[in-house]
């Protein structure tokens, strides 16, 4: 079998993979909001560091304001 | 950061700043956001954006109705029973700083699970423990830090149908078989004959075929359908000439591959479909936060409290009030349906719905409108209809709701579709007639060949990037409109509509006139002293107009609802109100808002407050009338005929007392007299007069309240820069009028070629893309230049 048929067949395999990851992408609603993934990310690194903090108070502390809400 | 702003909200502190942890507070409601905050490890909202929250309004009993299943079942999108998943709207999302505190929501409270922003839309998606938080708790939490979640009536109807991810998928498959068709496409280019390639050129032929099939029948499916459409209803738009060549280039490309004549156009026919639903992704995203078809039902209130016959109170949904059911209307609550006051004292603002700037005052068994809002403390009323059938609403039942506006709109690029097509097939039957006569073997070839090039592709992208632009700019500079045919309709109206109250004039007094006896400081002092107890709107404003002053406690103090204010310090005392009401025999004059005062029972004079008018609109309106005819509809009474007349150049026409169907009706008697009309409003008293004039534009002091159902949404402090839109949207139908210009040049090059049967499938290869390429570079580079002139 000549060699162009081996490489027509990977070069449509590999586009068919992309337009399948398109179709997922669009399926998963990556396109409805295009905006909030790019703020999101830049959250991550210092999200971790507050967390560190408070992992061992963290229970007590969103009890103390469930309590202070119902007061207000 | 400076101490003179509030930490939290950025606002200018006022004489009463609160100090909490060195860092100044504009009012309670911001401080204790900022405890919230403080305690839960939440001060990384600070860092990220200074000064970026909101300052809570807390209303008790607001979110009360969520307890009611019923009305919870409805907004609810999923529930297993434990778990629940309720995406709430929420208007005031602006930085990322929201972002970041909206999606810590299970810091603050233990029930939710995971919660998520949409930022676009402005929506916040929560999945809460039903058993451990009720959604009524974690709507009283979101309102606690300043994200009060709004939940209307709309809401509860049926969710909006996505149908935009047609068009993404669409786009999709023409890119996916546009860039596989150039690369197989590529070998011919060059048109070298080497031995492999003239063996393998049937394969690379009809893999091409193979990719082009869904590019034609499910990308370009739109239309083909629109032409079908078109053509039944005898009616040529610009989609039919498109879909000829579509299909010609189709059928003609598999006719060549079929017979070995050549390679086909199917790299020029998956690129043309590629960049029309380019242009058509490109007009059609819009403003998903805001709403332009919104009635009655969003601006309504889901729930009211009724009063049982046992005097128990209950949460019961609008739609359930029937004729004779007790409500119960609290503070800053809206009135739901027309009905007779059985308790207590209204005031009610009904400016939203007529126009009328006063509050006014409703005595015991007097009719109440639905639409009002109580600015006095809680009443009872007795319905005396169904919510659907109020005077308001009413006016939703006049078939300008109901009727599609976008079919009676014909735009530039269909008007110039229908001369296109018959220009093209005249000039193909014309080559046909000719090649027949002198070598009638290539009469099919210069046939078809006419109809694929002069596939008005740059003609239908013209309008699309052209307006879908301006779009964007306009949206920059806060002017979003529905969507790109209103801009093209702006270019052609020739009469412009203003209402008064809320349009004209600002929705607050903000200029304050004294007529009477000289006061002294200490009469000024208590005045002041006795306004700040007051919650009354004109005590408030008057209140905040008024110069500083020494604030003492009173002795006494007491507030006589719908009359006046009372209050008095050792021996001296004062009466504030209405005339009757401080002993002065003179009656309100009509039309104006007054506040007079005695002191110890001598009568000192009157404050008159006047509404205030725009910046900048006798300026505004001296433009408008050069090119318009102006007039001014108004809902409110003639009181400031002669202010208005002071404003407006001179001879502008001016009604006054006119309903909701009044200016309905006139809009529509201008329509048919043959104008074209931009009705200018606020409120719903306009929603009439708005839906049926050619370009409805809402004003609001905030985009992200209730606005009514309109065309275009105006940012209140970009009003007197209206004339400045309406020319940039005249010169972008400029800009699209030379864009058809600039592609009948390349057509007619194209022409040059398919006449003489010239037409290589590489030169409409380069042609067609170019031609849609520059006309994309022209009108984007030509929007920005017009952008750049508007303020």
């Amino acid at each position: 079998m000549s060699v162009i048929y081996v490489l027509l067949t990977i070069s449509i395999v590999v586009a068919v993979i992309f337009f399948v990851a398109f179709i997922h992408s669009v399926r998963s609603g990556q396109y409805e909001d295009s905006y909030t993934p790019s703020v999101r990310i830049l959250f991550e690194d210092e999200l971790i560091r507050p967390k560190k903090n408070t992992t061992d108070q963290s229970v007590p502390i969103s009890s103390k304001t469930s309590t202070k809400s119902k007061q207000i | 950061m400076d101490n003179r702003n509030c930490f939290h909200c950025g606002d200018p502190c006022d004489d009463d700043t609160i100090l909490y942890q060195d860092k100044a507070f504009c009012c309670n409601g911001c401080k204790t956001v900022y405890e919230i905050f403080d305690s839960n490890d939440l001060k990384y909202y600070y860092d990220l954006q200074s000064a970026a929250g909101s300052t809570p309004k807390l209303m008790p009993g607001k979110f009360d109705f969520l307890e009611n299943t019923e009305i919870a079942e409805q907004l609810i999108e999923f529930n297993d029973g434990k778990h629940q998943i309720i995406n709430l709207f929420i208007p005031t999302i602006h930085c990322s700083s929201c972002i970041w505190v909206l999606e810590n929501l299970h810091k603050l409270a233990p029930g939710v699970v995971q919660s998520q922003v949409d930022f676009p839309q402005k929506t916040l998606r929560i999945s809460f423990v039903a058993t451990v938080i009720s959604l009524k708790e974690i709507a009283e939490l979101l309102a606690k830090i300043g994200y009060e979640p709004t939940i209307s009536l709309a809401d509860s109807d049926v969710k909006k149908n996505r149908d935009d991810k047609k068009i993404i998928y669409q786009l999709g498959v023409a890119g996916f078989g546009f860039g596989n068709i150039m690369f197989l496409s590529f070998p011919e280019y060059f048109d070298v004959n080497e031995f492999w390639l003239e063996q393998y050129k049937i394969l690379f032929r009809w893999l091409m075929f193979a990719f082009s099939v869904p590019v034609v029948f499910y990308a370009g499916k739109d239309y083909l359908i629109s032409a079908y459409k078109g053509i039944r209803s005898r009616y040529l738009n610009i989609d039919v000439p498109i879909a000829l060549g579509i299909l010609v280039l189709f059928l003609r490309s598999t006719l060549e591959i079929s017979f070995d004549w050549g390679s086909g156009f199917f790299d020029s026919l998956s690129g043309l479909i590629f960049f029309l639903l380019l242009g058509k992704y490109f007009q059609k995203r819009t403003y998903s936060f805001l709403s332009f078809e919104r009635d009655y039902k969003s601006y309504f209130p889901v729930a009211v409290t009724r009063i049982l016959q046992d005097g128990k109170e209950e949460v019961a949904q609008v739609n359930d009030v029937n004729k004779g059911d007790r409500l119960l209307i609290r503070h800053g609550e809206l009135i739901p349906v027309d009905g007779v006051l059985k308790g207590g004292a209204a005031e009610i603002d009904y400016s939203f719905v007529t126009g009328e700037a006063r509050p006014v005052h409703v005595e015991l068994g007097e009719k109440i409108f639905a639409g009002g809002k109580q600015l006095g403390g809680p009443f009872e009323m007795v319905a005396d209809k169904k919510v659907s059938q109020s005077y308001l609403t009413q006016l939703w039942s006049h078939s300008v709701f109901g009727e599609n506006s976008e079919s009676k709109f014909k735009s530039l690029t269909d008007s110039i579709g229908k001369r296109f097509t018959y220009a093209v097939l005249s000039i193909a039957m014309i080559a046909s007639l000719y090649w027949m006569f002198t070598d009638p073997e290539k009469v099919w070839n210069v046939f078809t060949a006419v109809l694929i090039i002069a596939c008005p592709c740059a003609i239908a992208l013209a309008a699309p990037f052209t307006l879908g632009n301006m779009l964007r700019i306009f949206g920059r500079k806060k002017f979003y409109l529905k969507d790109v045919s209103v801009i093209e309709k702006m270019a052609g109206i020739n009469t412009a509509i203003f209402d008064k109250t809320g349009t004209l004039t600002t929705r607050k007094h903000d200029q304050i006139l004294y007529e009477g006896s000289q006061l002294t400081t200490e009469e000024k002092s208590l005045l002041k002293s006795t306004l700040r107890a007051s919650n009354h709107p004109l005590s408030r404003s008057l209140y905040t107009l008024l110069k500083e002053h020494n604030i003492m406690s009173l002795d006494q103090y007491e507030e006589f609802i719908g009359q006046g204010l009372y209050g008095s310090k050792g021996d001296a005392n004062i009466k504030i109100g209405a005339a009757s009401f401080v002993d002065n025999c003179n009656e309100n004059s009509p039309g104006t808002a007054e506040v007079h005062l005695s002191t110890n029972a001598e009568y000192k004079g009157r404050f008159v407050l006047e509404s205030q008018y725009r910046h900048g609109i006798s300026q505004l309106m001296s433009e408008l009338t050069k090119e318009l005819d102006v007039a001014v509809l108004s809902g409110d009474h003639d009181g400031e005929r002669n202010r208005l007349e002071a404003l407006l150049p001179g001879l502008t026409p001016m009604y006054f007392d006119q309903s909701p169907q009044d200016k309905l009706f006139f809009v529509k008697e201008l329509q048919d007299s043959g104008k074209r009309v931009m009705m200018v409003g606020d409120g719903l008293n306009d929603a009439g007069a708005l839906a049926q004039s050619d370009v409805g534009i809402a004003l609001a002091e905030d985009i992200n309240v209730f606005s009514p159902a309109c065309d275009g949404i105006l940012d209140a402090s970009k009003f007197e820069h209206l004339s400045s839109y309406l020319h940039a949207s005249k010169k972008a139908m400029g800009i699209i009028r030379l864009s058809f210009v600039l592609s009948l040049l390349y057509n007619l090059v194209g022409l040059y070629f398919a006449v003489t049967g010239q037409l290589q499938p590489v030169i409409a290869a380069i042609l067609m893309p170019l031609s849609s390429i520059s006309i994309v570079a022209f009108t984007t580079v030509t929007t920005n230049w017009i952008g750049r002139k508007i303020r």
